[in-house]
């Protein structure tokens, strides 16, 4: 296997760990934490796979997407921050009520 | 004749995105002035579509690379005929909000929405203008976080709630569909669909990245089983915002889902089990959104389950598109334009029955047609394009995809749309019944504006108008060289 691979399969890991971390906790400060995870994992994957073969440079297009994607992620992250501890100073917890159809 | 010249040359799709940026700052900078900004911003985008649209009349699809650099290094900016109807769409549902809106929000809540909504608008725009699958994801974010602001709005507990359950829903889709960005790019080293729809091949990655990008779209769009954010979201939010998501944000993503179906992935999905599976989902989406509506006792939550089985009609499209698909194409088309319309006149009438009566309990309607005529007729006759009744755009809608599944012999996809349309007839219906009767309880009611309750009615109006604009809809539709390029299918 060579190193692009490998680092793109840590990023699909990196996803699925955000992933799952997103289903099973229901605080919402771990689900924040869980998408940053996934946000890394694609753009490890973005990076990883910017190498198509050895002996050529690597593409930059994908590095100006990731940038672009971190920026996005800040903004979003900044967002959902905020809107969390709106949700604790209305609420008193950092959970969604569970009843999803009334 | 110079006039007339530099009308045609002007970048009215560059003016598209860049309009209501502008108007997001100015409402940002002159808080005291939001309103009149917002509206003239609003006014003024109604106008660069007209302008679109006669480009696209006289030239043909329309292509513009952003600071002269085009694909594959630059980005390019695409219109054809089914970006025009979704831009027009979005002009017009906007423009009736935003008056809307002028006398709907309080002064203190204005100053947050209009710049929101102005954001909105310019994300809107620029998703229906990009031709490249990473542009579509910067626009789905910028969407995304402005849809959430806007449900957060009145900061009330379940729109605080609705918010971040939504946010948490959209934000899993743009990643996820960045992933499959990932993957389409690392196998073809380009985002330009044009570019990506010559060499795509069914590589293992390919097919990772038609999953990724389509359970995300899917769930954007809220459809059934993905569709949990969407009442708490729709239903909590200020009337204006809940016509916005409901009549234009949802569409967004579908729109990216048709175009990316139809041109990317058309050689891979001659695949029959795909196709079938999405219409199964469909249908589902129609029966489950149309008895849970029915089961509603609060409007707004009635009409948010409408939009579930409404966003179900838009996926039969798939089974559909395998003969005689041009048929099916423009149905689907139809639909999403008279969806919007008559949804949005939906959530409004619901937003000034809120105003009038404080609440939105249907069985307390308490004699509304004798009181709010205006607001119960618009109502009523978004009603008849919701159920498909002629003459309507729903009608028209329903109708080529039901002559589509009768050319294919698809008795099953015919049975599941007749249910849904008798559910959709009870479902308005109960409401409509309501409106006559009285309520156990007298309540103090607040005048309604005239603005509130004409905007209303005019986009009623318009949803029934729409069944009379066949012969001009599809004449626009037919302005594109991706689609009818893509093979014998469409």
């Amino acid at each position: 296997m060579n190193p692009a691979n490998f680092y793109a399969l840590i990023g699909i890991g990196l996803f699925s760990v955000g992933l799952l971390g997103l289903i099973i906790n229901s605080h919402l400060l771990k689900k924040i934490l869980a998408f940053n995870i996934m946000g890394s994992g694609v753009f490890l994957v973005l990076v990883a796979l910017a190498r198509r073969a050895e002996n050529i440079p690597a593409d930059p297009v994908p590095d100006a997407m990731v940038i672009t994607g971190i920026v996005v992620a800040v903004s979003a992250t900044a967002l959902a921050l905020t809107l969390m501890l709106r949700v604790v100073s209305e609420t008193g917890h950092a959970t969604l009520p569970d009843e999803v159809e009334k | 004749m110079e006039m007339q010249n530099a009308f045609m040359a002007f970048p009215w799709a560059v003016v598209l995105i860049l309009l209501p940026l502008a108007g997001a700052l100015s409402c940002f900078l002159f808080p005291r002035i939001c309103r009149t900004l917002g509206l003239i911003t609003s006014f003024a985008t109604v106008i660069a579509v007209v302008g679109l649209g006669w480009q696209l009349l006289e030239h043909g699809s329309y292509r513009h690379a952003i600071g002269g650099w085009g694909a594959p290094l630059g980005i390019e900016l695409y219109a054809d005929g089914l970006s025009l109807l979704m831009l027009a769409t979005t002009g017009l549902v906007g423009f009736a909000i935003s008056v809307y809106s002028t006398t709907y929000f309080k002064a203190a809540v204005a100053i947050k929405f209009w710049p929101i909504w102005m954001c909105l608008l310019a994300a809107l725009n620029a998703l229906f203008l990009s031709a490249d699958i990473f542009n579509l994801y910067v626009t789905l974010e910028l969407l995304g976080l402005s849809a959430v602001a806007l449900t957060a709005l009145t900061g009330s507990k379940e729109a605080l709630n609705g918010a971040m359950r939504y946010l948490l829903a959209t934000l899993l889709a743009s990643l996820t569909y960045l992933l499959g960005v990932a993957l389409l790019y690392h196998s073809f080293g380009s985002v330009d669909i044009t570019l990506l729809a010559k060499q795509i091949q069914a590589t293992s990655a390919v097919w990772a990245a038609l999953g990724l990008i389509a359970v995300s779209l899917m769930l954007k769009t809220a459809l059934f089983p993905l569709h949990f954010w969407l009442p708490p979201a729709h239903g909590s939010a200020p009337a204006p915002v809940s016509a916005l998501l409901s009549a234009l944000v949802i569409k967004a993503s579908f729109y990216i889902f048709l175009r990316l179906w139809f041109t990317l992935f058309d050689p891979l999905i001659d695949n029959e089990a795909i196709n079938t599976l999405l219409g199964l989902l469909g249908c589902a989406a129609i029966l489950w959104g149309s008895i849970q509506a029915l089961r509603q006792t609060r409007l707004k939550l009635l009409i948010a389950y409408s939009t579930v089985a409404q966003v179900g009609y838009l996926f039969l499209v798939f089974p559909l598109s395998a003969s005689m698909g041009s048929v099916a194409w423009n149905g689907v088309a139809y639909l999403i334009i008279s969806h919007a319309l008559a949804k949005s006149a939906m959530f409004l009438s619901a937003g000034n029955l809120l105003f009038f009566g404080g609440h939105d309990r249907i069985a307390d309607l308490d004699r509304v047609v004798q009181r709010l005529p205006l607001t119960a007729a618009a109502f009523a006759l978004a009603g008849v394009s919701i159920m498909g009744i002629p003459p309507s755009g729903g009608f028209i809608g329903k109708w080529l995809l039901l002559e589509a599944a009768m050319s294919q012999s698809r008795w099953d996809l015919i049975v599941v749309m007749i249910i849904g349309g008798v559910l959709a007839a009870a479902y308005i219906f109960k409401v409509i019944g309501y409106t006559f009767s009285p309520a156990e309880v007298a309540h103090e009611a607040q005048p309604v504006s005239a603005t509130m309750q004409w905007s209303a009615l005019l986009l009623a109006i318009a949803a029934i108008l729409l069944g009379f604009l066949y012969v001009p809809i599809l004449t626009l539709l037919g302005i594109s060289d991706i689609i009818i390029a893509s093979g014998a299918r469409l």
